[in-house]
């Protein structure tokens, strides 16, 4: 059957783009990139080298409840020129030294994707600089195989949005695993904000549910739903959600049921996409990566399949500036430039839709 | 015993049994998880496979005989089919050999789906297909039976992914002619009604480009 055209890139046509772009010095070439798919801003500046010489953030922490679109996009839009700021002042740089201009195109909320959108129009236009949309799931395996030095990893990409299992292959991330409804950050976060678990200052309500999950002894039956490739939580999240409003057993014991679950499942997917694609590294990253459970779990299955196991550092693993930063170096080095009046954002753009000519 | 596949949910032995070829297919426990959920899923699955296996012949679909199932240590031994995996084999096709076996293989689908059972792996790697052309499907661990639409949905939304991921080149005109098979065994209403549902599927997932066009 036939084969389609893949579309890759050379260190070659690179050189011959910068030639015609606007290049001040050799020596300091930057990108700017800003990220505003959910509940943080966040302004990150990369060098043309994969130097991340600022990371600057602000989250949005709601009063009850989850993230409230409007009420974020309002939060980043009073923040923006704070942390822009803030993120130039750490890299020690003035904005006419910036090169390019990268945003985070999608997927993600629409208030919050436009306002960062806006704010990195307006910086492109200004500066009269290059803009580059970059997709925001493609940006999380990028900065982690920056920051971890993994080449061609199974990515498992958990967060509040997303739960992804991808890899390379044949021009593009293709996914080998998702949820068919939430996300396992948003499953764990609606239990624990049911439980009354509150956001605390530097700690986020998985971590909270973590710390319980720890004291954990009793494992009580929950649904555990893999389904082929893929996963469901949602009903995860109802029964465990039903039994705790039932009081039918300790808190600690169902955060423990919970997690022992939803990771189990998740693992399941990610050692299935191994086995299936043969690859020789895990990397671990979004928000909920910074879970020990979740990691040790997944330390497991890559020594069962001599896969090297990395997980991406804090800051890199939530949403950050500097990943959209670094990909957004990566994706200009193709020609992959968008002009203002076509920059809109792109709310549900998959993974598997985006070319990724820079891999090899 | 020799190894031939390390799955991520089971390991499959090529070994003798009586003089015949058989596979044992293996579940061993897995230390990731707590012994207790570990335990609950390998025997659920290790005990509805063979059910199910046994289900999808009485279907008229072409399964290996089950010889033995040891519930202790999670074993199924059965009938070693020779034949070609799907998988590989798709892509050396032609299209028009590769619209028709996939034609054949959604026709199977509808026949399972008639009779109540849910495969819950379809991809090409759980298809053997032998020298007199034949088409085995393998690898039920995941099934159940069940005659809701909402569940036929489901299992051919994950042949579509499966697809998508590792026949990236050609899984629309596959799963076009999937859809063409199974509506010859099940009848056209009747796959509208589960294309119908498989859309409403694709769009509970959170980025999928068509629900943006629709709103």
């Amino acid at each position: 059957m036939h084969r389609l055209q893949i579309k890759t890139c050379t260190l070659e046509n690179n050189e011959k783009l910068e030639g015609n772009a606007l290049m001040k010095t050799a020596a300091g070439k930057y990108c700017l990139g800003v990220e505003s798919t959910a509940d943080d801003f966040g302004v990150g500046i990369s060098t043309f080298e994969g130097d991340i010489i600022a990371n600057a953030s602000s989250g949005y922490i709601p009063e009850e409840g989850g993230i409230h679109p409007r009420e974020a996009a309002r939060h980043h839009s009073e923040v923006a020129d704070k942390v822009l700021q803030e993120a130039l002042t750490k890299a020690e740089i003035k904005p006419r030294d910036l090169n390019i201009i990268a945003f985070s195109q999608g997927p993600g909320l629409g208030p919050c994707l436009r306002t960062g959108a806006t704010v990195a129009r307006a910086l492109a236009s200004y500066l009269n600089i290059p803009l580059v949309g970059v997709n925001h799931s493609i940006a999380h395996i990028e900065i982690g195989k920056l920051k971890t030095g993994t080449k061609d990893p199974v990515t498992l990409y958990v967060s509040g949005g997303n739960t992804i299992v991808t890899a390379y292959a044949y021009g593009r991330y293709r996914i080998f695993g998702e949820t068919l409804d939430i996300a396992l950050g948003n499953c764990l976060d609606v239990f624990a904000r049911e439980a009354g678990l509150k956001h605390k200052k530097g700690m986020p309500l998985g971590a909270a549910l973590e710390q319980l999950a720890a004291e954990g002894r009793k494992l009580i039956p929950l649904p555990y739903v893999v389904k082929g490739m893929d996963l469901s939580l949602s009903g995860l999240l109802t029964a465990a959600t039903t039994s705790l409003h039932k009081y039918e057993s300790r808190l600690e014991d169902l955060c423990y049921s919970l997690q022992e679950n939803a990771f189990s499942m998740v693992t399941e997917v990610t050692e299935r996409a191994l086995a299936h694609t043969e690859k020789r590294e895990i990397l671990l990253t979004g928000g909920v990566a910074a879970n020990k459970r979740l990691q040790s779990m997944l330390t497991i299955i890559s020594e069962e399949h001599d896969a090297r196991f990395s997980v991406v550092p804090k800051e890199f693993a939530t949403d950050n500036g500097a990943m959209i930063a670094w990909t957004g170096v990566l994706a200009y080095k193709c020609g992959m430039v968008i002009p203002v009046e076509e920059s809109f954002v792109k709310l549900r753009w998959r993974i598997e839709k985006v070319d990724v000519p820079w891999v090899k | 015993m020799k190894l031939i596949k390390k799955g991520a949910e089971a390991s499959l032995y090529l070994t003798k049994w009586h003089d015949r070829k058989v596979i044992m297919k293996v579940r061993l426990p897995k230390k990731y998880r707590p012994p207790e959920l570990d335990e609950r899923i390998r025997t659920y699955r290790t005990a509805h496979e063979p059910q199910l296996m046994h289900e999808a012949k009485m279907a008229g679909v072409p399964t290996p005989i089950i010889f033995l199932v040891d519930m202790n240590k999670a074993t199924i031994t059965m009938e070693y089919v020779e034949g070609q995996q799907v998988k590989k084999l798709i892509d050396t096709l032609s299209m028009d050999e590769g619209k028709k076996l996939c034609e054949k293989i959604g026709g199977l689908i509808g026949n399972l789906h008639q009779h109540g059972v849910i495969h819950g792996d379809l991809t090409t790697s759980n298809m053997i297909l032998t020298r007199k052309g034949k088409i085995f499907l393998v690898d039920f661990g995941l099934g159940e039976k069940n005659t809701e639409l909402e569940a036929k949905g489901v299992d051919l939304h994950l042949m579509k992914r499966a697809l998508q991921s590792t026949h990236y080149e050609i899984a629309e005109e596959c799963f076009r002619s999937v859809l063409f098979g199974y509506s010859s065994v099940v009848g056209n209403e009747k796959t509208r009604e589960v294309m119908e549902k498989i859309r409403e599927i694709e769009q509970r997932g959170r980025y999928v480009a068509e629900r943006q066009e629709k709103a």
